[in-house]
């Protein structure tokens, strides 16, 4: 199975007790990182960026509240990718990684959730619009939410691993759902943001200091995912000799 | 193939006629959420007309989830469910009749009665006529959805909440263009965009789903 003679072994590190001390060697790499981006950006955020005429300061919790939707939404589409594969090659591994990245995108969504709605009070007067974004951004907080009961509720942990690699990818056909929705019910949110198709209406120094919060956000993601994924991989393999060795 | 669709249908509709209890409930269930509704709401006619579409929507949505766990349970205790993975055909088609069976003996009733819950709302003709159209339409989505979370959820404990957990977060799309199409048709509007998504909904997950409940069955069964 192993590709040998081509470089790097990338099968090597499929096996969770090679994958074990890499994620270990790779967190404070991932944890630094996001802690430079977080506060460089933050401190764009809220010294550096102009004020938003129209909105005033309150405009700001955008810096926070962008990158969070953001990472809420690609994590779930990661993890139905980590689980598709778990699910078609039958690695260990990446079910694990699935299992580990849930909680961290289910906090990703809650912060969008929260931040959405200090944002909404002095934007819009209210906390709470049912609105298409709010409301699908909520589906997917209640996605993850069935991922972990569902993995939670099964005793077995591959037949968990499976069924909720299942569900993920059942649940993957609502992201783009999510995504679109702003097209499919217009109502009181704002359109995208930062869009591809023309150019950024934000000032530099805003679209700067988002770019380094989401950076600054997927790290945090990655180095989270891996932190949890190695007490999965403690857990799961509790039995092993080379968890004796680590412990 | 479709011999065998054919067997399992007729197989789960002479099971759903000889238990006509079961049947009856998940029916009765539906009428009884959309009847106490007004009295927890008020009896406004204008507001009582506005909710209607949403009330019985959201019964659908949950009378279709209460019968859910009944579509492969009894199947699985007797044993039968395991001669179905082992048959040589295909697991897809043998699911995909039973879940035709599960929409004729849930789908239908509830499309049908609500003709008569729509005239206790007092809504005009057209916007009852869509309002059935849509439950037409739309409930095979709740069927083929539903099927993927009583497959994932057999056999576990707990596994009635579980599903409404798994289930409903997936039926919102059914639910707002299911609504929307008689709230258009009240408001003056045009319904038949709502019930061509509808179709299209029904249609996209009786071609994908049955794979995903064939796969969550063999897992769940190893």
């Amino acid at each position: 199975m192993a590709a040998e003679g081509t470089g790097i072994n990338w099968y090597k590190y499929s096996a969770p007790h090679t994958f074990y001390p890499l994620a270990g060697r790779l967190i404070p790499w991932f944890a630094g990182l996001a802690l430079v981006f977080c506060l460089v950006g933050l401190y764009i955020g809220f010294f550096v960026a102009p004020t938003e005429a129209r909105q005033g300061e309150a405009y700001r919790i955008i810096f926070i509240h962008v990158p969070a939707a953001w990472m809420s939404m690609f994590t779930y589409v990661v993890m139905a990718l980590w689980a598709a594969l778990g699910l078609a090659f039958n690695t260990r591994l990446s079910s694990m990684m699935a299992s580990a990245l849930a909680p961290t995108g289910a906090l990703m969504t809650f912060i969008a959730l929260w931040t959405g709605a200090l944002w909404g009070r002095p934007t819009w007067g209210t906390y709470w619009v049912w609105d298409a974004r709010l409301t699908s951004e909520l589906i997917l907080l209640f996605l993850y939410f069935g991922f972990l009961a569902l993995e939670a509720a099964i005793e077995d942990t591959r037949r968990a691993d499976r069924a909720c690699a299942v569900l993920a990818l059942v649940g993957v056909v609502n992201v783009p759902i999510i995504y679109f929705s702003v097209k499919w019910w217009n109502t009181l949110h704002q359109g995208a943001t930062v869009s591809l198709e023309s150019a950024p209406r934000m000032a530099t120094t805003m679209l700067a200091g988002m770019a380094m919060l989401a950076l600054g956000f997927w790290m945090y993601c990655i180095a989270a995912a891996l932190h949890r994924v190695r007490s999965i991989i403690l857990e799961r393999e509790r039995r092993a000799d080379w968890v004796r060795g680590v412990t | 193939m479709l011999r065998i669709f054919l067997a399992v249908i007729r197989r789960d509709l002479m099971l759903a006629f000889r238990q006509r209890m079961d049947v009856m409930n998940t029916l009765l269930f539906f009428v009884v959420v959309v009847t106490i509704v007004p009295l927890g709401v008020g009896a406004d006619p204008n507001l009582l007309r506005a909710i209607a579409p949403g009330v019985v929507w959201v019964a659908a949505l949950l009378a279709a989830v209460l019968s859910l766990q009944r579509l492969f349970a009894s199947d699985n205790q007797d044993g039968t469910l395991e001669q179905m993975l082992l048959a040589g055909e295909p697991l897809t088609v043998i699911v995909l009749g039973k879940v035709v069976a599960h929409w004729l003996v849930t789908g239908i009733p509830v499309t049908v009665i609500s003709i008569l819950l729509a005239l206790m709302f007092d809504i005009d003709r057209d916007a009852a006529l869509t309002l059935c159209l849509s439950l037409a339409t739309g409930t095979p989505v709740l069927s083929f959805l539903g099927a993927v979370g009583a497959s994932l959820t057999l056999s576990l404990r707990g596994a009635g909440v579980l599903i409404s957990l798994l289930v409903l977060p997936l039926y919102i799309p059914v639910l707002i263009l299911g609504a929307g199409a008689a709230e258009a048709v009240a408001s003056g509007l045009d319904g038949t965009p709502y019930l061509l998504l509808l179709a299209a909904l029904s249609l996209l997950a009786m071609v994908l789903t049955p794979w995903a409940i064939a796969a969550a069955l063999r897992i769940s069964i190893e």
